[in-house]
């Protein structure tokens, strides 16, 4: 898949949101990207978008292309955009609980997406639904079918979701902070069961979250958002070892780690908060809370540039040759 | 600053196995049908000037004992001792009167704030309530604590929706200080920020503890954020204590099954650490509280319970000064030790 100039607007009493500004980047068979960003960063948008899952007339998608198997998505009839989503492009989202239709037992709903898509009989498409619990590791799979939502937990809640994302063999699967709600064991169940999976049907994978850990275990690939832009691309082991741009740098030094000693440290915070996506400065938006910044920062938004083969940053300072601020902690 | 346990220090809270049973009503009467036993039996030391962290995951309790320690719920059973004082013994008023010195700063900023009040009304409340008048005036007070948690003196004016999260909790955190308390209970101060705003409100918590000596109680499930902040942790699993200890001995040498399983399960933002790392997966989930396993009530979920486990209670025993831990097949010669 292939995004390009993606762009995305709101309009609200207050005026227009920038929520998703000009995002471009490639996604390869198999890959699993992970999108990082703080909350109002654009993430959860853009993936709707390339899904077109917009609500207008609030919401448009003003510019770009989404390149998927060599069709361009945004230019699809909506008839056949509709044969997209779920058999090919699958989406899960972070509240399990909302996501799923609390009066239907859990088997109609799958049942309900096997049968539309895979053009399955009852029957087959009720054993088919039986196997994709077993498949997330939801014993007695059969009885549970004929189970409500509110009888499983989170956890299995979202195993469900999984089962249902998964259930057509997508050629990619959208995930949104899938585990946020989740107990950290829990988690530790579906990222494990999701790493499985992933290599049995070879789907590939953006991976939505906040949590920079969740990423390392899980993306070949990392893009971080700040502010509707992406701000730096890499492959994950140079994100976490050389992060090149000031944000990055930041979101890693405010984590503590819970592998390592803290012996009377101090957590180095990002000072500020966010910018309003109504009101977005002329500049870099993550200027006015940038330790590096210069006065071209304040007046002009840089565009994402090659620091090497596999890694782009959108800064004017080469973060790396001004160590300032390192060893600070 | 950094103490370690037991060192001397006297408690400043002294919580005597204590019990919040929450009933079930059902059908026309409201009978009551069963308990949900959120804390079960528990006792726990608070030294004077510690932050001890209280961890453990949805449902296990942790944030029903902050609020029954304060007495905010009546306790079921149990006793807690504040300065020296029997909380379970006071009347009311007496009660009011000793809050003074035990606050608690709530999980979401966007719901503990009253939304009519300006924030500096919120900041003199606690003032009026219990009739007391700042030597300096309301104003130059509030102004004060303004500045103290790190924002203008000028927000004394605005509402609570014209703040961000970072901002409504930083005016959180100085209602609580607003009556110069001794002792604060922290439940998830940090959950519902944003990462980047997390730390800022973190070192926030750790100046004033230095400038005023104070006592926290840091209720979370954020393991990363326990090992940075805090001086104990004491791990909760379905309403009991199933492991204590100092914050490095704990994350270094985490005794029981369940504390080692969390640990293994908190994703590191390093490509590198997590390719190596051994997790230790749990099957199925928190069985309820209302229905609790009999014997080990992590029995459900252990990989390494034995029929005994399944059928006794352990007590939380004292393994090496200073960590406990309620486990009867905890051994401290072959602990997990997470990278240190």
């Amino acid at each position: 898949m292939q995004v390009i100039g993606l762009t995305t607007r709101f309009t609200t009493e207050e005026g227009m949101v920038s929520a998703v500004n000009d995002i471009s980047y490639d996604l390869e068979e198999g890959e699993t990207i992970g999108v990082v960003g703080e909350s109002g960063c654009g993430k959860t948008v853009h993936a709707l978008s390339i899904l077109r899952l917009v609500a207008p007339p609030a919401g448009r998608i003003t510019a770009g292309e989404v390149i998927f198997q060599g069709v361009d998505l945004l230019t699809l009839p909506a008839e056949e955009m509709r044969r997209v989503r779920g058999r090919q492009i699958a989406m899960i989202f972070q509240d399990p609980m909302t996501s799923l239709n609390p009066v239907l037992t859990i088997g109609d709903q799958i049942v309900e997406a096997v049968a539309m898509h895979l053009q399955l009989g009852k029957a087959a498409a009720r054993r088919r639904a039986a196997e994709l619990l077993d498949l997330v590791g939801i014993s007695e799979a059969a009885t549970r079918l004929d189970a409500y939502p509110h009888e499983f937990s989170g956890g299995m809640r979202q195993r469900v979701m999984i089962a249902m994302g998964l259930s057509c063999e997508p050629r990619l699967l959208i995930a949104d902070e899938p585990t946020t709600a989740l107990d950290v064991t829990i988690q530790a169940q579906i990222l494990d069961l999701v790493k499985r999976l992933r290599e049995q049907i070879h789907t590939s994978m953006i991976w939505i979250t906040h949590d920079l850990g969740v990423v390392a275990g899980l993306a070949q690939r990392v893009i971080v958002m700040y502010a509707g832009f992406i701000v730096e691309e890499a492959r994950v082991d140079d994100l976490y070892a050389d992060p090149r741009h000031p944000y990055t740098l930041g979101l890693l030094r405010s984590l503590p780690r819970v592998d390592r000693l803290h012996p009377g440290r101090r957590l180095t915070p990002i000072m500020g908060s966010p910018p309003d996506l109504l009101n977005l400065p002329p500049g870099c938006p993550f200027a006015p809370r940038c330790e590096h910044v210069v006065a071209q920062c304040m007046r002009e938004n840089p565009a994402l540039r090659r620091v090497s083969r596999a890694h782009r940053v959108a800064c004017w300072v080469d973060v790396a040759a001004r160590p300032s601020g390192e060893g600070a902690s | 600053m950094r103490m370690g346990p037991g060192n001397g220090h006297e408690p400043l809270v002294r919580i005597e196995n204590l019990k919040m049973h929450f009933p079930i009503r059902a059908g026309v009467f409201r009978h009551v049908v069963g308990h949900v036993r959120a804390v079960d039996g528990v006792s726990l030391e608070v030294m004077r000037g510690e932050t001890l962290g209280l961890v453990g995951e949805s449902g296990c309790g942790k944030t029903t004992l902050g609020r029954a320690l304060l007495f905010l719920y009546r306790p079921t059973a149990g006793r807690v001792i504040f300065e020296g004082e029997d909380l379970s013994q006071m009347k009311p008023a007496e009660l009011r009167r000793i809050r003074r010195r035990m606050q608690v700063v709530f999980q979401d900023p966007f719901s503990a704030l009253n939304p009519r009040m300006t924030v500096g009304s919120i900041l003199a409340e606690p003032l009026r309530i219990h009739h007391l008048s700042p030597p300096e005036g309301e104003t130059a007070f509030v102004a004060r604590l303004l500045e103290r948690v790190g924002l203008r003196a000028s927000f004394a004016t605005r509402y609570p929706h014209e703040f961000s999260g970072g901002q409504r909790q930083r005016i959180g955190i100085a209602r609580a200080l607003s009556l110069t308390p001794s002792f604060i209970v922290a439940d998830e101060p940090i959950t519902s920020l944003d990462v980047s705003i997390q730390a800022q409100v973190v070192n926030l918590l750790q100046d004033l503890q230095r400038e005023d000596g104070l006592t926290y109680l840091f209720i979370t499930h954020d393991l990363s954020m326990v090992r940075h902040l805090c001086d104990r942790v004491a791990v909760m699993y379905l309403g009991t204590l199933v492991e204590t200890a100092a914050v490095e001995m704990l994350f270094t040498q985490p005794l029981h099954p369940y504390t080692q399983a969390l640990l293994s399960a908190i994703p590191v933002p390093d490509p590198k650490v997590e390719a190596r790392r051994q997790r230790i997966i749990l099957s199925g989930d928190v069985p309820s509280p209302a229905h609790p396993p009999a014997g080990c009530r992590f029995s459900t979920r252990c990989p390494i319970a034995e029929e005994r486990c399944r059928v006794e209670r352990p007590e939380l025993k004292e393994v090496t000064r200073g960590h406990t831990v309620a486990c009867f097949l905890a051994n401290p010669q072959s602990s997990t030790a997470l990278h240190a």
